[in-house]
């Protein structure tokens, strides 16, 4: 099976700093693939540099078997790459329906919105709408609201409801459970179960060693900007992944990637 | 799956007993409080009205011709340059930057439209689309520099103002055009200056192109994804890039789209004092007028909120104030001091109004 998001060789300088050291990646169609590292192993830079929020110094990435560069997270979203980040990149004072829609807002049809490029609020509504209640993630009276009055877990689910809403290739989730709680968690969790039932494969950045351990399907080790290995988590425990991506372990022989 | 994951969720079982509200807060004491706070909050334009509506009755009831159509018009004439000069102020400011250049940058472009008509025989029209289009080729090059070489917009925004003011002064000899000489030659320099009447009383074009311009304004920052844009990379610009906006090319349309009306402004300034003059105090002031309807029009100078409807409010405060207390015989001065007790206290609401998010 091909990956259907595939790097070679990334290579990533900040001043003397080495973030990315001829790291590799592959994820395959409908899994769910954990990324897990120590801080500062580069996990970050790598899923910018596969989402378009920073360019690589080298290295190649391929979508779906052709070969992409994206210069921009638009870029990468126009292509079917849809990101998460751990920042949430939701604007506070504007509205839900105005995060979710942010960068690609609906017009109203006819004049109205091709001469006066006059936005579609109500279908903006009832989309944004739709989108949180098919993830119950959140009991929102009001989607006008202002993104600052909600909640940390409401607003992971806003961001979270955005990326599921218009991912159409792959779905990257930064840390999303690293600032929520218990309940909110488990609904993000079951939501990215949900997004792989449905066909869509996840990338997932934690540190959360049990959630990783229950919804993915790989786990990729990260370590000193490169690809340590990739392990099942049904063939290993949570101390061996630990064990690994803190080096305490030699990695074990690599499968075929 | 290991055995170990079972366990690690498994504290999560008794949550099916958890009672299903997340926090709750007892604040039924300053419930009333709270709640004006989330309307103002929710509708920032809502102080300033509150503001100038009062400022109204006040200088109402202590001078009975305050309350004329005459003296309301005339409110409405004196602020239409400052207005406009504030809607500029006012999209910068929303994208969390500062525009000193507004006023230097008006009184140039008005310098353009009378220089290019009487120096070089241009016919006034088309002197006129030259001075827009400066206006915007200087508003663009602020938005360059403060989008592409990064530098913060307050120092270059106070480098243009200097440079186009000195520009200003050494291109037009430091010398005015008579209002006569474009009464009889150019007269569609003073258009917006055209008066007209409603009722028993007149207002100038003037008047009607502010207004005109608020309500577009208001429009494209509420209603189209432009102005939406305009907000979110005010509001947390790495946030809106990550989210798809581009963040550069939205600044540097927003400083463009200020320097036109800039422009506009240097235009209509041509109707409201007759004269090119390339000494008008705009060029030295116009800018801290602009901030002043800004901020005491509720827009935060951290970006990302307010509306351009209230620097409007703003406006027509200072105005009122600045008349009703002319008309009240008082120490001129006042008026200045009362419009730093405003700012100030524009600031401190805006700041408590903020709270309501932490």
């Amino acid at each position: 099976m091909e990956p259907i998001l595939k790097a070679r060789g990334l290579v990533k300088r900040f001043g003397k700093v080495i973030a990315l050291n001829n790291a590799d990646f592959d994820l395959y169609p409908g899994e769910v693939l954990a990324v897990i590292g120590d801080n500062g192993a580069g996990k970050s830079v790598m899923i910018k540099s596969l989402s378009g929020a920073i360019r690589p110094d080298s290295g190649k990435v391929w979508l779906d078997g052709d070969e992409v560069a994206f210069s921009t997270p638009l870029d990468a979203r126009k292509q079917g790459i849809e990101t998460v980040y751990q920042t949430l990149a939701l604007s506070p004072a504007l509205s839900i329906a105005d995060n979710i829609f942010m960068g690609r807002e609906l017009r109203k049809k006819g004049p109205l919105g091709t001469i006066l490029k006059q936005l579609d609020r109500p279908a903006m509504n009832r989309f944004a709408r739709e989108k949180l209640t098919e993830l119950g993630l959140m009991t929102i009276q009001n989607i006008a609201q202002s993104v600052e009055t909600l909640s940390g877990g409401q607003r992971q689910g806003v961001a979270v409801a955005r990326a599921a809403a218009f991912g159409s290739k792959v779905i990257i989730l930064d840390e999303p459970t690293a600032a929520l709680g218990v309940k909110e968690s488990r609904k993000v969790l079951e939501l990215i179960q949900q997004v792989r039932d449905r066909g869509m494969p996840v990338v997932l950045i934690s540190h959360n060693m049990p959630h990783v351990f229950e919804v993915a399907d790989r786990i990729h080790v990260h370590r000193l900007g490169e690809r340590l290995c990739t392990i099942s988590p049904k063939d290993y425990t949570m101390s061996d992944a630990v064990a690994f991506m803190t080096g305490a372990k030699e990695a074990p022989a690599q499968e075929a990637a | 799956m290991t055995e170990t994951e079972f366990k690690g969720q498994d504290f999560e079982k008794s949550l099916t007993d958890a009672t299903a509200n997340v926090a709750e807060f007892d604040d039924s004491e300053r419930s009333a409080l709270r709640r004006f706070q989330q309307i103002l909050h929710s509708t920032p334009s809502l102080v300033p009205l509150i503001v100038l509506a009062a400022s109204l009755i006040v200088f109402g009831l202590l001078e009975e011709r305050f309350f004329r159509a005459a003296t309301l018009t005339l409110i409405m004439q004196q602020i239409a340059v400052v207005g406009i000069l504030g809607v500029a102020q006012s999209l910068v400011i929303l994208t969390a930057g500062i525009d000193l250049s507004v006023g230097a940058f008006a009184v140039f472009t008005s310098v353009v439209m009378g220089q290019f008509t009487f120096r070089y025989g241009i016919p006034p029209a088309i002197s006129i689309v030259i001075g827009l289009a400066v206006g915007t080729a200087l508003g663009a090059i602020n938005g360059w520099l403060v989008a592409k070489v990064k530098l913060p917009p307050f120092i270059v925004t106070l480098g243009t103002w200097q440079i186009v003011l000195a520009a200003n002064f050494m291109y037009s000899a430091n010398e005015t055009i008579r209002s006569q000489d474009i009464e009889a030659e150019a007269p569609i320099l003073q258009f917006w200056g055209t008066s007209f009447k409603i009722g028993a009383t007149t207002a100038t074009l003037a008047v009607l192109l502010l207004i005109a311009i608020v309500i577009i304004m208001a429009y494209v920052l509420r209603q189209t994804a432009w102005g939406r844009h305009t907000y979110a990379v005010g509001d947390d610009p790495e946030a809106a890039e990550l989210a798809g906006v581009q963040v550069k090319r939205q600044l540097i349309q927003v400083y463009a789209l200020a320097g036109f009306f800039t422009a506009v402004a240097g235009w209509v300034m041509i109707g409201r004092y007759g004269s090119v003059s390339p000494a008008a105090s705009t060029g030295q002031i116009g800018n801290i007028q602009a901030i002043t309807a800004v901020v005491i029009g509720g827009i935060s100078l951290f970006g990302g909120r307010g509306s351009i409807l209230g620097m409007f409010f703003g406006a027509l405060i200072v105005g009122v104030f600045e008349l009703g207390l002319r008309m009240l015989g008082t120490n001129p001065q006042l008026t200045y001091l009362l419009i730093g007790v405003l700012i100030i206290s524009a600031v401190a609401t805006d700041q408590w109004i903020r709270k309501i998010s932490g």
